[in-house]
């Protein structure tokens, strides 16, 4: 999973501004992160992290005036110096994304079958036919019964569970290598969310796709793919192989994370909060962006913003970061009145 | 389902006819004095064998409702009754008059889908400037009332640079298009403001949609995305507002032919009105509800159609 | 709702937010507010300010242009365009005003009637609101000038029933919305009769969004009530009417003097222009914003 050739799709330092309120404000000041073809990378973090915008920028779908730092690759193309052709390409045959609610991200008043061929007929220009064929058959594929009925019914129709199964079909439609998933399951219900997940977890397996799914669920993350990254206002905060999570979580926001995780023996628990609350990220000081929520901060947490430094099998951007390297310090017994004092004094 | 929707939107027109055509002809009974009187017209002392004509002609010692059902089944079979001031059968006035009026109402709607429409795709799509601008001008025009943009246009396009002509119907299409233009724009202009307003106002929503970007997203061609997935979207609401113009139209063309000298139905229910001619009166009340009902509901049926999610078992 | 209404609604939200956006700055607003103070106070003191009486005719100064005598000019009989405009903002402002008022007061009461009896009261006279909606306003208006003769009273009387349905279909909404709060429910429990709640607390609750109904629509009436006198069914000559003096005004485009329609037709459009501006700037404080 690890072997390292040209990754199918890759952030270099990635900053993006956005115009808000008359100034161009850093909405995401730096991610950094690599996936390998055929990966699975889940992206966490609470909304306003700048997760979903992250991954808009994959198909450079940033909003009007967006402004980019660093790079964005897909399959070593830089993605925000494509021409208007190259960007469509893109989007119509090598990275598909699915959004958060079918209901609204579906065109209401098309049918399902229309939704489904459009981008093959008029982008591939594939005859309709033979269109259609093929996204009946992707139906039946994502357990969607009765496909040809579905085809000529209107979004209104149909539950939001099985909307977002024809979305996930949309995608997987033009055989895209990168899926991109934002939310899928937010918007629905506990049975089906689980589901929806599914299916997606098979199509992948099935087609060899490359997977970043965006999500604020850190155990769900964890579950379906091989590598997690966590951001944080703006800040790829940590990133590290899902089933060393528990163990080697180096940084704070990370760790704060898992300590909030819902008990697994209460049922249909959501992820309560961290304490303090979450920042977006052009608040982000100077320092690190989470001091302000952080129990291990120190003076040089508000003063200086950690660079993403490798520990263990991953990276982590804490200047403190949790006990795995024997040599840090033991931030659990340091007087916490230290990081309180500090905190008041600011 | 649709034929239920139909049904119901029809039987609520006529609903709303029969108590206009009530509420019309009743309104000749709510005058003071004898309605002989009103019908004689004009400030004239009445005499009283004339009167006594008025009232066996029209049946005035017969019950309301009996009077109202002559009048009714009358107006259904093309009898609209006589004219005491134009001394004329009502239905000749207004077949020698409706045609004018029609087109008028025509070249008014054909500048508002036009113009209108096209102003407020285009300020829409493009947002920023085009749209302040499109704003900017649509607010202005809206305050500018029919009867004065009309004294305007006359003051600029006919006596200042002498363009075009502003009295008269003019002979022959060609002849009575051109006269009909300066009117037209008279007629057209704050409707197609309005109209430019909402059109450009559902094109920027639909091109916000969350929809529009999972088209985007999907590398559909611009194009596509504007005409299939923009403007198709945009379209009820755009109708919608577009028949609600139509609508105005019907009503405003009295002030505009008034204005202009035009010899259409609508100046004829005005100086009627002033001659208090009741029978021309009544007829022309009675069509102009009848046509503004019928586009309203023509419109909501259109609307339908286009947008699946309009509740067609809803009530009017 | 039908898709007239929907439209209408549709159309009534963008212009506020259009509006909203122009008013960025508060500039507008007071200029807009500006002018309305000054019609209002020349409409006021017409008599003391206007420098000549509005119906003294002079047959020596016939449709003159703009002099030092005459700033804005005379009109084809010699009267003072000037002193003219200014009592004539007297019927213009006042005839809608009674409109306004007329249909806000009327127009609420029927639908707080209808929302708080409910059951057939409420179809009762949402139907008839519903009929009267379907009446141009300019038909109910010629059907009144037909039968009582042509007038401002009756143009006011007719365009107050016009306006009925506008108001009351709003504010029939709120009160629903308002009658099945808890606090309602409440009131009721402490034996507070329904009479008693409904003018204490009701119809105050309601009161912001009736005014902001009635103040948008203001505007509206004024270019109403002007264009029934420019046809000749509302002020009759020779009041000093705006509508009306544009209508006299006509004939003397073609003949070179326009000076009156122009001059009228103005004080109508900066008027209203400044009403909707104004009444756009008062809907966004009195309901906090979005609308």
């Amino acid at each position: 999973m690890t072997t390292a050739t040209v990754p199918l799709l890759e952030f270099d330092s990635l900053r993006v501004t956005l115009p808000l309120g008359g100034t161009q404000r850093t909405v995401i000041h730096r991610v950094d992160l690599a996936l390998a073809a055929g990966s699975a990378v889940g992206l966490v973090g609470e909304s306003g992290s700048g997760k979903s915008l992250t991954a808009r920028s994959v198909l450079g779908l940033l909003p009007e005036g967006a402004r980019i730092e660093g790079d964005v690759r897909f399959d070593g193309a830089s993605v925000p110096a494509m021409r208007q052709a190259e960007l469509r390409t893109l989007r119509s045959r090598h990275a598909a994304m699915v959004f958060q609610d079918p209901r609204t991200h579906i065109n209401p008043l098309r049918t399902v079958g229309d939704f489904l061929t459009e981008a093959l007929v008029s982008v591939r220009r594939e005859p309709r036919a033979q269109a259609e064929a093929k996204v009946v058959a992707l139906l039946r594929e994502v357990h969607v019964a009765d496909a040809e009925r579905r085809m000529r019914q209107r979004p209104s129709e149909l539950s939001g569970g099985l909307l977002q199964r024809v979305m996930i079909a949309s995608a997987l439609a033009v055989e895209p290598r990168l899926l991109l998933a934002d939310e899928p399951t937010t918007a629905l219900d506990v049975t089906t969310q689980a589901e929806v997940m599914a299916i997606i977890d098979e199509a992948r397996e099935n087609r060899g796709l490359t997977l970043l799914f965006i999500t604020h669920d850190l155990a769900l993350a964890a579950a379906v793919c091989d590598r997690i990254a966590v951001m944080y206002a703006g800040h790829l905060v940590e990133e590290l192989p899902a089933r060393r999570l528990v163990g080697d979580a180096a940084h704070r926001y990370t760790r704060a994370l898992l300590a909030s995780r819902p008990d697994p023996t209460v049922p249909d628990a959501r992820l309560r909060a961290v304490d303090g609350r979450p920042l977006s990220a052009f608040e982000a000081g100077p320092g690190c962006p989470f001091a302000p929520r952080c129990a291990a901060a120190q003076e040089l947490c508000h003063r200086e913003r950690p660079e993403p430094r490798a520990v263990a099998d991953g990276r982590a951007a804490c200047h403190f970061p949790h006990a795995v390297d024997p040599q840090a310090v033991d931030l659990d017994a340091v007087d916490p009145h230290a990081a309180d004092t500090e905190r008041t004094a600011r | 389902m649709i034929w239920r929707f139909l049904a119901r939107r029809t039987v609520a027109l006529l609903a709303t006819l029969l108590v206009a055509s009530v509420v019309i002809y009743g309104g000749l009974f709510l005058a003071p004095g004898d309605p002989a009187t009103l019908l004689v017209g004009g400030g004239k002392p009445p005499n009283p064998q004339l009167l006594a004509e008025i009232h066996r002609q029209y049946h005035l010692d017969d019950p309301f409702y009996a009077q109202y059902w002559r009048w009714l089944t009358g107006m259904l079979h093309g009898d609209a009754g006589q004219s005491l001031s134009y001394h004329d059968q009502v239905s000749h006035l207004i077949t020698a008059r409706i045609g004018t009026t029609a087109l008028l109402i025509g070249y008014a709607t054909v500048l508002i889908v036009l113009f209108g429409v096209s102003a407020g795709v285009v300020a829409g799509l493009r947002g920023g400037r085009t749209a302040t601008a499109v704003t900017a001008a649509t607010t202005t025009l809206m305050a500018v009332p029919t009867f004065v943009s009309a004294v305007l246009l006359i003051w600029l396009f006919a006596v200042r640079l002498n363009w075009l002509p502003a009295y008269g119907n003019g002979t022959g299409l060609a002849d009575q298009l051109t006269h009909l233009t300066l009117p037209a724009i008279a007629l057209a202009v704050s409707w197609l403001a309005y109209v430019a307003q909402v059109t450009r106002s559902a094109v920027d929503g639909e091109q916000r949609a969350e929809h529009v970007q999972t088209a985007r997203s999907r590398g559909i061609p611009e194009r596509l995305v504007v005409r299939k997935h923009i403007l198709r979207n945009a379209s009820g609401p755009i109708l919608s507002v577009a028949g609600v113009a139509v609508a105005g139209l019907i009503a405003g063309c009295s002030v505009v032919e008034q204005t202009f000298g035009l010899n259409g139905v609508g100046a004829l229910l005005i100086q009627s009105a002033a001659k208090q001619d009741l029978a021309v009166v009544q007829a022309l009340a009675l069509l102009t509800v009848v046509a503004f009902a019928v586009v309203n509901t023509l419109v909501d049926l259109a609307t339908a159609a286009l947008d699946h999610r309009v509740p067609v078992g809803g009530a009017a | 709702m039908t898709s007239y209404q929907l439209a209408s609604v549709v159309g009534r939200r963008a212009r506020a937010a259009r509006l909203r956006r122009l008013l960025r700055g508060k500039l507008v607003l007071v200029a807009a507010g500006a002018v309305v103070a000054l019609v209002v106070l020349a409409a006021v003191f017409a008599p003391l300010i206007a420098p000549y009486d509005p119906n003294a005719v002079d047959p020596m100064a016939v449709s003159q242009g703009s002099s030092a005598a005459h700033w804005l000019g005379t009109d084809d009989t010699g009267r003072d365009i000037a002193s003219r405009l200014l009592h004539g903002a007297r019927p213009s402002l006042l005839a809608p005003l009674v409109v306004t008022v007329g249909a806000g007061l009327v127009g609420t009461a029927l639908a707080v009637a209808a929302a708080w009896l409910g059951g057939w009261w409420d179809r009762a006279i949402t139907a008839v609101l519903d009929v009267v909606f379907g009446f141009p306003g300019l038909v109910l208006a010629v059907v009144g000038a037909a039968v009582f003769g042509a007038g401002l009273k009756i143009a006011v009387l007719t365009l107050t029933i016009a306006y009925l349905p506008y108001v009351a279909r709003v504010v029939r909404g709120s009160a629903l919305k308002e009658r099945n709060l808890p606090y309602v429910a409440a009131l009721r429990m402490l034996g507070l009769g329904g009479g008693r709640i409904v003018l204490r607390h009701v119809v105050p609750n309601l009161l912001p969004l009736v005014l902001v109904q009635t103040a948008t629509a203001f505007g509206y009436t004024l270019l109403d009530v002007a264009a029934f006198s420019f046809i000749g069914l509302g002020a009759q000559p020779p009041t000093a009417e705006w509508g009306l003096m544009v209508a006299q005004g006509a004939p003397g485009i073609l003949a070179g003097a326009p000076q009156e329609s122009l001059y009228a037709g103005l004080a109508i459009v900066v008027f209203v222009v400044a009403c909707s501006l104004l009444g756009a700037g008062l809907s966004q404080r009195l309901t906090g914003g979005e609308r």
